[in-house]
């Protein structure tokens, strides 16, 4: 028959609006797509951090001179403390952390300035509530950092001598803000869920409804079904990656410190991968709840704890360091740490390039091969 | 009723020979011969599992056969799969539309797809929702509409590039007899135009329907007549008693 010319194209502009109407058309879909990355990066950014704000302190301060009266209000006037409790006694340390009406005690020696002066000596117990370690350990750490700048001031004033002290550097991430470290996970994670599991879910949506099987009667080649499939999910991973870097620029305040242009490749590599990997999940899973499981399986659980975001990887036992090495994200987390927030050349994300550059190959390579089939 | 005797091989719209599909030990179509003469209501029946499914899907080129070939619509379905598919239409047991879209963008996507120039799809268009009165759902998302008026518009679909063949897998499924009835009025309108319809169906008042039916047992084919034919060979007064004794021979 004359009107009809062979769709043989690799572009199918139909099948590509199509996709984009599914998603459109879905309030469910654009509140994953578009909201996701907002709520994401929020969350991280100001509720789920490792960051001590406004820890609640009772003191006990014995002696209660000049030195110790400073010092309090020192810690006080610090952003990670409020003075909320003056104890009567040592004891009563116990019964403030059972109650949980603070997370850090500050026990002061008798004579406290004037053992300071005359000895040079003076000891101050900081007691945290372990059942946290971690942030026990910021607590205390602040807390002596408090002190020991404390006490350099006063070494200053009275003009003795200096005295050498340890001096603790955060480099790249001066203020140990969480987002430093967040920002760089939370995009490895929602550009993988996104692209992956959403791109899972729609191809097998369609063979749950049986429109996958006419789609494939048709003469529309599997090439140009693949792409427009893509498409749409390639377009919103590009939209959400620049939602989350204005978002980590303008209100997390982390600034990206190198290449733009190295952050924007090494992001569209990591998409590409994404994609990939979710085909390959729809050609192995039969139903949407299979695909949604394969994803959370697969993407959800290995990305959070296995790519560096939550647990770095060096303080993984072996085995786990090696499971890590299959998981893209850790690849790419690492490499955006590089160029986003160290400030790094291109260059120096070479490795990672590399080797997420071999997993797209080798995704893209065994879905085609699947879908053959 | 059409003639369905002495044709001409180059009328034949389907030709299936010694087709047979195993899946490991297990052989879902043995050995079928025969073939659909070109505007023919074929039906294509047997119970679940009979294997009408395998073989339709080999025909349509979604599965390859262990062995044996067919032709449809002049094309030899392993050599030439592409022509083939340009030249069928097919309607999955499964509903084939896209819920989420809206009536006229089911049309368009669909027609697009066969390679259907813009201003052929709108004016066929127009025709289509016209004769379906359908006119007013133009812009209603196909999840609103009704069972019945869902798998008429999914036949137009199938049939709106003017396929020579167009497979229909147990089309009627879950709907009241009275719509049944309608839907089968558009079947004979299609074939009237000359559109070959090979359709399988378990309901045995519309095994009455086709011109002719095959039965399927167990990956054979039983029987292949006219259901007229049938009912004399086997002295039954309906279809159903029909496929009840070839199904307990």
């Amino acid at each position: 028959m004359s009107h009809r010319k062979p769709a043989l194209s690799v572009f199918n502009a139909q099948l590509v609006w199509k996709e984009f109407r599914h998603i459109f058309r879905d309030a469910r879909s654009m509140l994953i797509l578009l909201a996701m990355p907002v709520v994401q990066i929020i969350l991280f950014g100001f509720a789920i951090t490792n960051e001590v704000k406004n820890a609640q302190v009772a003191v006990f301060d014995p002696s209660g001179d000049a030195v110790t009266t400073r010092l309090i209000e020192h810690i006080h006037a610090s952003r990670y403390f409020d003075v909320v409790r003056n104890l009567g006694s040592a004891a009563e340390a116990g019964e403030v952390f059972r109650e949980g009406r603070a997370s850090l005690v500050v026990i002061f020696s008798e004579n406290f300035g004037e053992n300071m002066w005359r000895t040079g000596e003076a000891t101050v117990q900081l007691l945290a509530d372990a059942t946290d370690p971690t942030q026990a350990a910021t607590l205390t750490g602040y807390a002596s950092s408090i002190i020991a700048g404390y006490r350099q001031e006063l070494l200053a004033e009275r003009r003795i001598p200096m005295r050498v002290t340890a001096q603790v550097n955060m480099l790249y991430n001066p203020q140990l803000q969480g987002a430093y470290n967040f920002v760089p996970g939370v995009m490895g994670m929602i550009l993988i869920l996104i692209c992956a599991m959403m791109t899972a879910i729609s191809v097998v949506r369609e063979k749950e409804t049986g429109t996958m099987e006419v789609l494939l009667v048709s003469p529309v080649k599997p090439a140009a079904l693949i792409f427009s499939k893509l498409t749409p999910y390639f377009a919103l991973s590009v939209v959400n990656l620049a939602t989350i870097l204005l978002l980590s620029v303008y209100v997390l305040h982390v600034p990206v410190s190198g290449s733009l242009l190295g952050l924007t490749m090494l992001s569209l590599l990591y998409i590409s991968v994404s994609l990939a990997l979710g085909m390959l999940i729809s050609t192995i899973a039969a139903t949407q709840v299979a695909a949604m499981l394969a994803s959370s399986m697969v993407l959800m659980l290995p990305v959070m704890l296995l790519s560096g975001m939550m647990f770095p990887v060096e303080n993984m036992p072996k085995i786990l360091q090696w499971l890590s090495s299959i998981v893209p994200a850790r690849w790419y987390i690492a490499g955006v740490k590089k160029l986003m927030i160290e400030g790094l050349p291109v260059a120096s994300s070479l490795k990672e390039i590399a080797i997420l550059s071999l997993m797209a190959i080798a995704l893209i390579a065994a879905s085609f091969k699947k879908l053959k089939k | 009723m059409r003639n369905t005797l002495a044709r001409s091989a180059q009328h034949l719209s389907i030709y299936v020979e010694n087709l047979t599909k195993r899946f490991g030990s297990f052989t879902a179509v043995d050995n079928i011969t025969f073939s659909v003469e070109r505007g023919e209501i074929f039906g294509f029946l047997g119970a679940n599992g009979a294997g009408k499914t395998t073989a339709m899907r080999m025909l349509c080129g979604l599965s390859k056969p262990t062995s044996g070939s067919c032709v449809v619509a002049g094309y030899d379905v392993s050599r030439e799969p592409e022509k083939v598919k340009q030249s069928i239409g097919y309607m999955s047991q499964k509903f084939s539309l896209y819920e989420d879209l809206k009536v006229w963008e089911n049309i368009r996507l669909f027609a697009g797809i066969y390679g259907m120039g813009e201003k052929l799809i709108a004016s066929k268009t127009e025709q289509t929702l016209a004769h379906l009165g359908f006119e007013a759902e133009r812009n209603t998302l196909v999840k609103a509409l009704p069972l019945g008026w869902k798998q008429k518009l999914a036949f137009s679909v199938a049939i709106f590039h003017e396929p020579e063949v167009v497979f229909l897998d147990e089309p009627t499924g879950g709907v009241d007899p009275a719509t049944r009835r309608r839907f089968w009025e558009m079947i004979y309108q299609a074939a009237e135009r000359g559109v070959t319809v090979f359709v399988t169906t378990h309901y045995m008042d519309e095994a009455e329907y086709c011109n002719r039916v095959s039965i399927m047992v167990d990956g054979r084919i039983e029987a292949l007549d006219a259901p007229k034919n049938l009912r004399q060979r086997f002295g039954a007064s309906g279809m159903d008693a029909v496929f009840q004794r070839i199904v307990e021979k």
